[in-house]
């Protein structure tokens, strides 16, 4: 019974793990700027899908990754991963039913909630980059969020994850 | 986050995630060495004979003038030695090659396939390559390294002026290839095209190694400093194999090196 609860577990890691290699990809510098937070994303993602998997301690150690990844100051985005998989499994039965460019939207908000936490630390550490730039990622993640939502969706319906 | 701002104990840590994050990190960085590879395979032979005798021909260039420099070296030996001061010997250096990947947009850093598996590296390292200075380590991993590029924002550099010995501190932009040169009063004697080379103080960088040239000199008598920007002389953006340098600290018996402790510090 446990087995026919939780299926589909590599799948998940998977796509963390292609998030975390998007999200160190080699890009140009004007690009670089404008980078989606794809590991954010899937996070948001899964935690919406199957809130029961995935929630806040697994936001904390995907955000521990892109820290040691990104050599940011360890914790920063597991600070901001650990609130936003928060605040998306609170609000996970009310984003499911919503049409996808709403979605798109209500994904955009938690993200700048996650670059205000970065922000924020970054402040503290002083090294701050300046508020609307910092901002940037939240927009071109609310162009890639439908793209995100229908490959992930359409993985788990295929293999069934749950 | 204050352990790892203020303190050192979450080294381990760090250390231990970087593990299992090196293997995606080379992973990603594959398709552009990929391109590099192919982009010298795919070289057709005129070209590499071109290259190959311009290769010759700068290394005799070279060589005669090493030859000269071994003579200079040892005269210099000598006459430090009359000085009682601290003798220079060669450094020790290691190749490591830069992993192309990304890491936080906002500052200036980059990854290099070294850590502490490989050789004795420590945190401050200086790193330099084929033209000049590039930066230091920040964080040693068991097999990959980040270091921080002169021109990170948090990254200061004492250099000096190599025409008059004016000595001074570069401090990064963030900005790419720039560097500010703080607190040079409005008569102080530089000029645009100036060379900076280290200067040894910070004890960090050995000395004498180019870091910079002097690109705009901007008097204001208004204010109480200069605005002079220097442009990195290391290809900061385009090396892809970097030296990391052992600056070498030994002194003559009975004179203490100032540089000594920051030897002591280094686990």
């Amino acid at each position: 019974m446990r087995f026919s609860q939780h299926r589909g577990g590599w799948l998940i890691t998977l796509s963390f793990v292609l998030a975390l290699a998007l999200s160190i990809i080699p890009l140009p510098v004007m690009l670089e700027l404008v980078r989606p937070e794809w590991m954010a994303m899937v996070l948001i993602y899964w935690c919406m899908a199957v809130p029961s998997r995935v929630g806040v301690s697994i936001g904390w150690l995907v955000g521990l990754l892109l820290d040691v990844s990104r050599d940011a100051l360890l914790g920063q985005y597991a600070l901001a991963f650990a609130l936003i998989a928060f605040l998306t499994l609170h609000l996970h039965q009310r984003l499911r039913v919503f049409p996808i460019w709403q979605q798109a939207l209500s994904v955009a908000v938690l993200i700048m909630l996650e670059c205000l936490v970065v922000l924020w630390v970054k402040g503290l550490t002083g090294q701050s980059p300046g508020f609307w730039k910092i901002m940037l990622p939240a927009f071109s993640s609310l162009f890639f969020w439908p793209v995100i939502y229908l490959v992930l969706r359409h993985v788990r319906r295929t293999y069934n994850v749950s | 986050m204050t352990l790892d701002h203020r303190t050192d104990y979450v080294r381990h840590v760090r250390a231990g995630v970087a593990v299992l994050v090196y293997p995606l990190q080379y992973v990603v960085s594959l398709p552009a060495n990929f391109l590099d590879w192919t982009g010298e395979t795919l070289a057709s032979r005129e070209t590499l004979q071109e290259h190959n005798a311009d290769l010759r021909r700068e290394n005799q260039t070279l060589r005669s003038q090493l030859h000269k420099l071994t003579f200079i070296e040892a005269e210099n030996r000598h006459l430090r030695e009359l000085l009682q001061s601290s003798k220079r010997i060669g450094e020790r250096v290691l190749i490591a090659e830069l992993l192309s990947v990304d890491l936080d947009p906002y500052r200036r850093q980059v990854v290099i396939n070294k850590g502490e598996q490989d050789d004795l590296l420590y945190r401050g390292q200086p790193i330099v390559d084929a033209y000049g200075v590039m930066g230091t380590l920040v964080h040693v991993n068991p097999y990959s390294s980040t270091a921080m590029l002169i021109t990170d924002p948090n990254h200061a550099l004492p250099v000096q002026v190599n025409r008059n010995g004016l000595r001074t501190v570069a401090v990064g932009t963030g900005s790419e290839g720039l560097l500010e040169l703080q607190h040079l009063p409005n008569n102080a004697d530089i000029q645009v095209g100036d060379l900076l080379v280290t200067s040894g103080l910070g004890c960090v960088f050995p000395a004498g190694y180019p870091a910079a040239r002097v690109v705009e000199v901007d008097t204001n008598p208004s204010l109480p400093f200069m605005h002079v920007i220097a442009e990195p002389l290391a290809q900061l953006d385009r090396s892809r194999e970097v030296l990391l340098v052992w600056p070498s600290l030994e002194s003559l018996p009975g004179v203490s090196n100032p540089c000594s402790y920051a030897v002591e510090e280094t686990p």
